[in-house]
Parts: C-alpha cells; sequence; structure tokens
C-alpha cells in the first residue's frame, strides 16, 4: 500500500534529484549573495566568491552557519527576501541565550507544509482521515506545521495544540480521529490515560507521527502496542522550516530527507570535515527552495547516519538514522561515541526523571563510565530485591543503548553536585590526567 | 490488622543511619524496631515506629525517600524454639517470607516479630487460625 503526496518528485531517479540540486543550489546561492550581507560577508571572508560554486560537488567550499550566527544576526540578518514578502515567523524556544527567529514568505510556508504533507501520506494518511495535532501551535513549528500538511493532503485536522488532556481524548473518541501527531512522550501519556479511564476500545487511530524530542525503538514498540498503531518518526528544526525536513516511510527504519528541498551533508564536528555516507557525523543542511530565510551548511549539532541503501516504499530519497546525540555532548568512551542525551532518554523511557550524572574515569589504559541515578519513590522498595531488579533493567538498557557496560549507581536524593541550581550531568576525570 | 513499617534508602557511607534516627529522635518519634539490609553500594532501613504517619513526613520533609508498607505482625513465645515453629507454620502453608524481624514486645513473656509476605491477607489468616495473636499499629503504639 505503498503511497506518495508527490509520487514523481519522491521517487526520482538520483540523476534527477542531483539535476534539481544543481539547478536549486546555484539559484538559492545566487539569490542570498544578491541579499544577504551577512552570509555574503561570510564567504568572502573565506575566500569564496559566488561564481566558485558551479554544482552540489562544490558545496564544501561554502562556510557553515551556526546557531550562533543566527544568534549573532538576529532579528533579520540572516533575511534573504524584502519583509514586505514574509508572511509568517516561527521561532525556537531557546533556552539560553536569544531566541532564533525564522521567517517566511507565503511559498516557503507552502513548500514546508508539502514536506508534512509527504510525512502524513508516508504514514497512510489519505483525505480521509481525521488528523489529530496536539503539538503546540504558536511559535513553536510543530503545530502549524502538521497543521497545514494535514490540510494539504485534505484530511479533516482537529487543531487541538497541547495539553487538556481530558479534552485531546473526548475529541480523539467522539471525532474518530486515526493518526495522532504530538511528541513520543505525550502519546505514551495519552495512551496511559485511556487505560486509566478505560477508553482503550473507543479509539479509531492506526497511526502516528512523533518527533521533536529524542524517543527510542522500545518507546516506539512500547505506544504501538499500546494504541494499536504504526508509530512514525519525523525530523526538523525551526531554522530550516520545521517539522518534515525528514520523514518515515512504512518501512520505519530511517528518516527520507526531502532532498528536493535541502541537500544534506554528515561532517566531523571536530575538523569540519565532509564524511561519506553511512559514517556517524554531524548533520549539515544546505536549504536549496526557500526565500525569506535560506539557510547554506547549518551546522545542525544532531549526530547521525546517512543512508543510500534502496528502500522498499519506493523513495529515493536519502535516509538518515534517528539523531544518537548533540555533537557538542558528545563522549568518547573506550572508542565508542556516547552522548548524555542517550542517557537521558534511557532513564526517561524507564520513568525516571530523576537527577542523574555520568562519571568518565581512566583506570589504567581503560576507560570506565559510571551512572549515578539519584533514588526515587518509584525506584524504592522495601526490598532489596526488587531495587536490584529495577537496577538491572537501567544497566541493560543502557548497555543496549550505548553499546557499552556502564556502571549503574543508585545514590541518595539530592546529592549529586549542582551548580547554579543546575546539575552538573558529565564529569570526566579523564581530563584530569591531561 | 496489619502493621506499618517505614522504609528508607540509605547509601553506604558513614553517617546515614544516625542521619535517619536523629530526624526520628528530634520529632520525638519512638523507634520499636529497626533493622538494615544492604548491598555493598547501598541499605534499606527498616522501622517499625509509634506514630508512622508523622515519621514518614519528617524523613521526607528531610530529604529521604521513604516507603510505608504493611507487614505482619504476630506475637510468639519468648522461648526457645518459638521462631522456628512460627516459620514451619508458614513454610507448611506455602507462604514466601521476603525477610522478617523481632523485636521486644509490649506484653510479658512475648516478642513480636515482623513478616514481609506478598500475601498479607492469606498469612494472617493461616496465623489465626494455627493460635496467633496478631498485632496492629495499635499495640505498637502502646508504650
Ligand atoms: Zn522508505
Amino acid at each position: 500500500m505503498t503511497r506518495y503526496y508527490q509520487k514523481e518528485i519522491e521517487t526520482a531517479s538520483p540523476e534527477q534529484i542531483r539535476e534539481w540540486q544543481n539547478e536549486r543550489l546555484l539559484k538559492t546561492l545566487q539569490h542570498v549573495w544578491d541579499n544577504n550581507k551577512y552570509y555574503r560577508k561570510k564567504m568572502i571572508d573565506r575566500g569564496v566568491l559566488v561564481g566558485d560554486v558551479r554544482s552540489v560537488d562544490d558545496l564544501w567550499k561554502l562556510p557553515f552557519l551556526t546557531k550562533d550566527d543566527l544568534r549573532e544576526a538576529y532579528p533579520y540578518g540572516l533575511m534573504s527576501a524584502p519583509l514586505s514578502d514574509c508572511v509568517r515567523i516561527q521561532s525556537t524556544s531557546g533556552t539560553t541565550g536569544k531566541r532564533v527567529v525564522a521567517f517566511y514568505t507565503q511559498a516557503d510556508v507552502d513548500l514546508w507544509e508539502e514536506c508534512c504533507a509527504r510525512a502524513i501520506v508516508a504514514a497512510g494518511g489519505t483525505k480521509d482521515d481525521v488528523v489529530q495535532v496536539c503539538y503546540g501551535y504558536g511559535l513553536f513549528t510543530g503545530g502549524p506545521g502538521l497543521n497545514g500538511g494535514s490540510h494539504k493532503v485534505g484530511c479533516l485536522t482537529l487543531p487541538m495544540s497541547s495539553g487538556n488532556t481530558e479534552r485531546q481524548l473526548q475529541f480523539m473518541t467522539d471525532l474518530e480521529a486515526t493518526i495522532l501527531c504530538c511528541t513520543p512522550s505525550y502519546a505514551a501519556y495519552l495512551a496511559e490515560s485511556l487505560y486509566e479511564k478505560g477508553m482503550r476500545d473507543q479509539i479509531k487511530l492506526k497511526a502516528g507521527i512523533f518527533g521533536a524530542e529524542a524517543w527510542t525503538e522500545e518507546m516506539r514498540h512500547d505506544i504501538e502496542e499500546k494504541l494499536g498503531i504504526k508509530a512514525y518518526d519525523i525530523y526538523g528544526l525551526t531554522e530550516l522550516s520545521g517539522p518534515g525536513v525528514s520523514f518515515e516511510c512504512e518501512e520505519q527504519s530511517g528518516m527520507h530527507i526531502n532532498e528536493d528541498h535541502f541537500i544534506v551533508e554528515t561532517i566531523d564536528p571536530e575538523t569540519g570535515r565532509v564524511l561519506p555516507d553511512g559514517e556517524r557525523g554531524e548533520l549539515v543542511f544546505t536549504s536549496i527552495t526557500k526565500q525569506a530565510f535560506p539557510l547554506l551548511r547549518y551546522r545542525t549539532k544532531d549526530i547521525a547516519v546517512l543512508s543510500r541503501e534502496k528502500c522498499s516504499c519506493g523513495r529515493t530519497f536519502v535516509k538518515m538514522s534517528k539523531p544518537m546525540g548533540r555533537s557538542d555532548d558528545m563522549l568518547i568512551i573506550k572508542g565508542v561515541n556516547v552522548f548524555p542525551s542517550q542517557i537521558e532518554t534511557v532513564l526517561m523511557n524507564k520513568g525516571l526523571t530523576s537527577n542523574y550524572q555520568i562519571v568518565v574515569d581512566r583506570l589504567g589504559t581503560t576507560d570506565s563510565i559510571e551512572v549515578k541515578v539519584e533514588m526515587t519513590p518509584e525506584l524504592f522498595s522495601d526490598t532489596i530485591n526488587s531495587i536490584e531488579v529495577r537496577e538491572r533493567e537501567i544497566t541493560d538498557a543502557l548497555k543496549s543503548m550505548l553499546g557499552i557496560y556502564a556502571k549503574v549507581s543508585i545514590v541518595e536524593p539530592k546529592s549529586i553536585v549542582r551548580s547554579e541550581g543546575k546539575a552538573v550531568r558529565v564529569i570526566d576525570k579523564r581530563k584530569l590526567y591531561g | 490488622m496489619s502493621v506499618k513499617q517505614l522504609s528508607v534508602f540509605a547509601e553506604n557511607k558513614s553517617g546515614s543511619l544516625c542521619e535517619v534516627t536523629s530526624i526520628l529522635s528530634e520529632t520525638k518519634i519512638n523507634i520499636r524496631a529497626f533493622s538494615v539490609a544492604d548491598t555493598d553500594k547501598y541499605g534499606v532501613i527498616r522501622m517499625i515506629v509509634d506514630d508512622p504517619r508523622k515519621a514518614a513526613y519528617a524523613l521526607s520533609e528531610a530529604g529521604k525517600i521513604v516507603n510505608v508498607t504493611d507487614v505482619v505482625g504476630v506475637q510468639i513465645t519468648d522461648e526457645t524454639g518459638g521462631l522456628d515453629i512460627l516459620l514451619k507454620t508458614l513454610a507448611a502453608n506455602g507462604i514466601n517470607v521476603e525477610y522478617l524481624y523481632a523485636f521486644v514486645s509490649t506484653a510479658a513473656n512475648a516478642a513480636d516479630v515482623v513478616i514481609r509476605v506478598s500475601d498479607n491477607g492469606a498469612t494472617e489468616k493461616i496465623l489465626t487460625e494455627a493460635g496467633y495473636t496478631l498485632i496492629s499499629d495499635i499495640d505498637i503504639g502502646k508504650k
């Protein structure tokens, strides 16, 4: 039952895709060069002129953009279209520093929504479906993106936004929603609530499109089983448009990147060197169809692997793995890349919201990793045996996530050192030895 | 009919036990029974106190992780073989004991035993039928 939103694009030959990319890259680069002083200066500083880039093969010559650039250029510095052509802004919920604001012309919004429509159709959506969108609406891109995509497919769209679980469940059952769009943790919470209220048999859901946060395969199976659906991953960044930069097909083994809109590269986060497909590295995207806010070689800090293996769904777009972590948090332990976010995901999936700390050490020439977890009421029991069972579960889950053994130590609540109220997540003692 | 037991998480480091007892002492809680189960990394302190609610509140206010569990309390005669007969009775009826500990009873020539099992109701029924006297929080609270 393979279905596509735009068949001729999504299943185009690699040569055709490359042709689109070459043509659109040059057009976008000229557009940015002509209209964006900030990036033009970056190019000149690097000694690259617009004519030096003749095809995708020359992409490496261009300077990177980072979130710091976006902050520095806030708010209008990276605009490439007159403000009068823009119709929309979206913004990221920055926890540190200035927010990042992205601008859209009507054409930009349409292309973004098309990307989301592809994701919905890949998840089995048709105009007969009822799509319940409980991502936040507003500055956050989750709600508006999927909402627009759902309209494009022609689905009845329920613009629920986030929260108010009672009302979510009422609409889900009364209006017989068939596709659920939200964060994976909220999907798990909705599933839980359905069981609690004895409403599990009143739902008509068949699929879910879940993104905007890290989740594991284990969590996917859990949600799929509880809701009786297929759960699809979706990826995107506000800076690049929003959700729909890439999306999963029925194979559920990585997300197809919309390569007619984005050129993807993976780089070594340390050196910036471009890596071959199949090697784990930081994702770098170049938007090639946007007017208002096209970003060239934007470093996402997300670490993932690209695969060009033929997909059974018939789509020819390259697939990216679920991001494994953030490049600036990466630890190398026993030669293996470990991300604190992976550990946090494991703990979260085990229902542990407690404080944790990762201690990396070296004994002789062998690295060791210890994960300290503060005791919580959920983890505690009066019998040592049940605490040990939980401890082993966490150890096993970490092993399967990280690929290496990590010692788990349960410590007293509030015993993990905090600095200015925030827990210190990683202590790398190896640095002490230089 | 059951007895409320407090359990508290404690890391294996000096001062852990003392911290717990001093919180209870400051709150004027009388500890009737106290036992520690531990691994090489941490321990679980189990206690029977005269006012479990007040004690649990004080401990969690102090940042401790506290559990309140219903356990079976039973009186045995303070003589040779008393505990042995009790355990044999339980084993004969297929009751698996997770742990138990005894303490001095308020009754003369008797000891109180706290037993942690998975099915309190069934255990209490077996013990009553075997002629044992069960104890409750009210008995514990008696000075
Ligand atoms: Zn596919």
